[in-house]
Formats: structure tokens, sequence, C-alpha cells
């Protein structure tokens, strides 16, 4: 066994924006440790045997969620999923009582999506068992942008230095504050783009540049990642139509033309083609868009791995 | 801190254990090495390199990470984190001879978890164990088929292998554990 001098001391993986660039590239390297896992034939190690995790999604997911119960039983913890459409919580729970009553039956790791920002530090401060954040509100989703820096790491080596222009719906998208904090951190030079109707306020205080134009700045960008119009978060009309938007704002056939050969194609997903991606572009040589799922579940498989284990040496402390 | 064997000590001793292994292995038989991370690593290359030499022809030779594996993983009695590393096997484990290899057999619990971690693999067709030095003090039904150096060694003390692809230098040390 390698022993690295560095100490992972986490127990709970609320969002990036405390993450060290240390802390960033130590997930990385540990998820590098898990890549190989699915080309095995038998793929499952004990790692986390006898221990539990419960998925509480209190919004739809399919890839997050999946990959977080593939990633569990690879590390051969049991996995108990909630719904909210099958809980108490219609029953009038509350978010803190439903988790305490999970705990109660020997949970060990609570991975959780929810609708309200700040919904996974709250959990953090209620209970023992280690918390994941798979998404809350319009805050952060930490370990889609992990996969999302491991998949250009993989591509390009490094992000240092890199220009990587995120496109769309940067209001409403937790993936992009978990993206500017991981790809700044780590060395990358991130350009925000799109129509300044949905561009959070917050964009001031952060530290990357913002375009409304995506011509003007798609011939210098290393690396793209298209955001999803999240038409169910949106109120009022942010743009004249969605036709409209995709003019000005969809990665296009025409548009790569115009682009660094070289360019790297990303999106979180899930897609609407025609919509901010076309379809050939989505499907073309450039797009890594389907290493960034099948990284998930390696950068998942880490951050259950370390959370669990500074959760122990914690205990061991105590 | 003493030093159990030197730079020469090391390359006579890696000479015994190759000894050991051709004496007693088929030329023909369908032989692959694998190393455990990370000083096993480098001692299975070292080995690789003498058998092709022997044999005339490459034998393969991958490295297995046993973090996973581990019985100790959930209480980690030193403060050092383990670190993750790649399972490297790129040939098939299947109906293979074996050739584990490792540094320092103590407890035999490192043993214990590369056996899990190679049967979860593939069925070779038999493992054996080779490390530079056994230092005794076992805590499971484990022994080495090919043994570099056997090692008196008191319970409170650690043996150190350092090797100059990791370390700079080729030695093997005896410490006083920090931690018991």
């Amino acid at each position: 066994m390698t022993k690295s001098t560095f100490q992972w001391t986490r127990k709970h993986l609320v969002g990036l924006r405390e993450l060290s660039r240390r802390e960033l590239e130590f997930i990385l390297d540990t998820a590098k440790g898990f890549e190989e896992f699915s080309t095995r034939s038998i793929k499952k190690v004990p790692t986390l045997r006898g221990k539990v995790v419960v998925n509480m999604f209190f919004e739809d997911s399919t890839r997050t969620r999946n990959s977080f119960t593939l990633a569990a039983s690879r590390l051969s913890a049991d996995v108990i999923e909630f719904t909210k459409k099958s809980s108490a919580v219609n029953k009038g729970e509350t978010l803190v009582d439903t988790a305490r009553n999970l705990e109660a039956m020997g949970v060990d790791i609570v991975v959780i999506r929810h609708g309200a920002g700040g919904a996974p530090a709250l959990l953090c401060r209620s209970i023992n068992a280690c918390v994941v954040n798979a998404g809350d509100g319009y805050n952060e989703h930490p370990t889609q942008a992990l996969l999302d820096v491991y998949t250009i790491r993989q591509a390009r080596g490094t992000l240092d230095g890199l220009k990587i222009g995120i496109v769309g719906d940067i209001s409403h998208s937790r993936v992009a504050r978990s993206n500017i904090y991981a790809m700044t951190q780590l060395g990358a030079e991130v350009t925000l783009i799109g129509p300044p109707t949905l561009m959070p306020p917050c964009v001031r205080k952060l530290p990357v540049k913002v375009s409304y134009s995506l011509d003007a700045v798609i011939e210098e960008l290393d690396v793209i990642n298209m955001l999803r119009i999240q038409f169910e978060r949106m109120g009022g009309n942010p743009f004249p139509s969605v036709r409209e938007y995709s003019h000005y704002f969809g990665l296009t056939v025409e548009r790569m033309q115009r682009a660094k050969p070289d360019i790297v194609v990303m999106h979180p997903g899930p897609m609407n083609r025609g919509v901010e991606i076309e379809s050939e572009v989505a499907d073309g040589p450039n797009s890594i868009i389907l290493k960034q799922v099948a990284n998930g579940l390696a950068i998942r498989m880490a951050v259950l791995f370390l959370v669990n284990q500074a959760a122990m040496q914690t205990d061991v402390k105590s | 801190m003493k030093i159990l064997l030197n730079s020469d000590q090391i390359h006579t001793t890696v000479e015994a254990l190759f000894s050991q292994i051709i004496a007693d292995i088929s030329p023909n038989s369908d032989l692959a090495i694998i190393g455990l991370r990370s000083r096993g690593e480098i001692l299975a290359q070292r080995l690789n390199r003498k058998l092709n030499e022997q044999l005339g022809r490459e034998i393969p030779c991958g490295t297995l990470d046993i973090t996973l594996y581990r019985d100790d993983i959930h209480s980690p009695r030193s403060g050092v984190q383990p670190t993750v590393r790649a399972t490297e096997i790129a040939f098939d484990v299947n109906d293979k001879f074996i050739l584990l290899v490792d540094d320092v057999l103590h407890t035999g619990r490192s043993v214990r978890a590369a056996m899990d971690a190679l049967t979860d693999l593939g069925r070779p067709r038999a493992v054996r164990l080779a490390v530079l030095v056994d230092r005794g003090d076992r805590e499971l039904p484990i022994r080495a088929d090919y043994v570099g150096l056997r090692a008196e060694v008191e319970p409170n003390e650690s043996v150190l292998v350092h090797l100059i692809e990791e370390d700079q230098v080729d030695e093997v040390i005896v410490e006083q554990s920090e931690t018991l």
C-alpha cells in the first residue's frame, strides 16, 4: 500500500467552494485508482462491506442517482433508495427528522439531492452520518464538477492555463457554480457565456470572465461546457424564444468550425438536442459527454470511500 | 535505526530469491509476476527482468493495489492516509502460475488481501509468494514460498524497505515503530 503525506479529513462533501487545490487533486487521484474497475470481471471490492448508504433524492435524477447507487454497490455497501414521492415527507415530516430516522436505522452515508440550497449543510449539523451533496438548489453539485474536471484532465492532462467556457443558464445552474470553484482552483481560466437574463448577480464576486456573446469567444476556448436550459426552474421569460436562444448560444456544427480543432465539448446532461447543442456536435469526435458519465462512477466511488475513511478516523480519535 | 541490508546485500538477496524461484518452477509453466504496491511492485520488476533473461521470453508482470481489500481500512491504526491506486494487470490471470511479490512478510494480512484481490480478477492455476524479508510475527496462517532473508526483529520494531526507484536509495532498515 502506498501511503501519502496528505490527510483527507472531511467526512462530508457539501461543496467544492471550501476545498483546496490539494484536496481536489487528491479526490481526482483517488478516482484514478477506481477507473479500471469497469474493465474487471468482478466489478466489486469489499471496502464498504457492512456500511449503509441512503440515496435521499427530493428531486428527479437518473444519472446521478444511478451512479451513486452503482458506486456504493461496487464498494459492497448496502443501499437504501429514498424518494420523496413514496416517503413520510409527504405526511409532513421535516428533512432533519427524516434523516435522523434513517440514521437510527444505522445509515453511515447520506447522499442527498434537494431543491433547497443549503439542505446538505443543514444535515451535516443535524446528524452524525457522512453527508454527500448530490445537488442542492442553485448552490452546488460537487460530484458533477469533480467528474467534469476529471474528464478534462483525462483529455488534456491538466487544467492549468486552459480557457474554459460555460455556456447557458448559469443562474439556475448548481453545476456551473461547482464547476467554477473546481476549475479556477485547478488553474483554468473560466468564462461564463449566456444572455444577461441568465447570469446570476453573484458573477461579479466570482473569479471569472463574463461574455454575452458565444461568437465573440468561441475561437479562443479549449473546453466548452454546454448547460441545459432549466425550464422547470424558470419564472418569467429570460429570452424571447427557444429558437432565438439556440441561434445565439447553441453549439452548432457551424460554430464548431470556428472553434479550435481540438476543443473539448462537454455537457452535464440531460441534453436538449437541438436547443443548446446540435446532435452532430453532441455525438461528434470532440464530445466527451459519455466519458463524463463513465467517470462519474469512479468519482463517486472515490468520494464515498474518502468520506467514510475520514469518519472512521474521527471515530478512532474520539 | 539499524541497517539490515545495504545496497550490495539487497542485490545478493534478490539474486538468492531469484535462484530459489528458478530452482522451483518449471521453465515451461505459464508464469506471470504480480507485485504489491509499491515496493513489491519494484521488486517484481527486478525479478521480471532476471526471469525474462533466464527463460528467454517475456514474462507478463503486473501490479496489485490492495488498499480496498485491507481488513484494517475501517480502523486505521496510524494517522496515515491510505492512497488508492490502480491495479495494473494487463493479462488474464486465469490458469496462470502467479508469482506474488512483496517486500516484507509480517502479519500476513497484506498477502491475505492480495489473494482476495487476485481471485476477484480470475482463477490462477497456482499462486506462489516471494518476499525479500520475512520478519515473523504472523497473525494469519500464511507463509512465503521464496524468502530472501529471514530476520529476527522485535515486535515493536518495523522493517522498512527502501528501493532506488522510489526512495533514491537501496536499503532495508529496522526502526522502532511509532505506534503500537
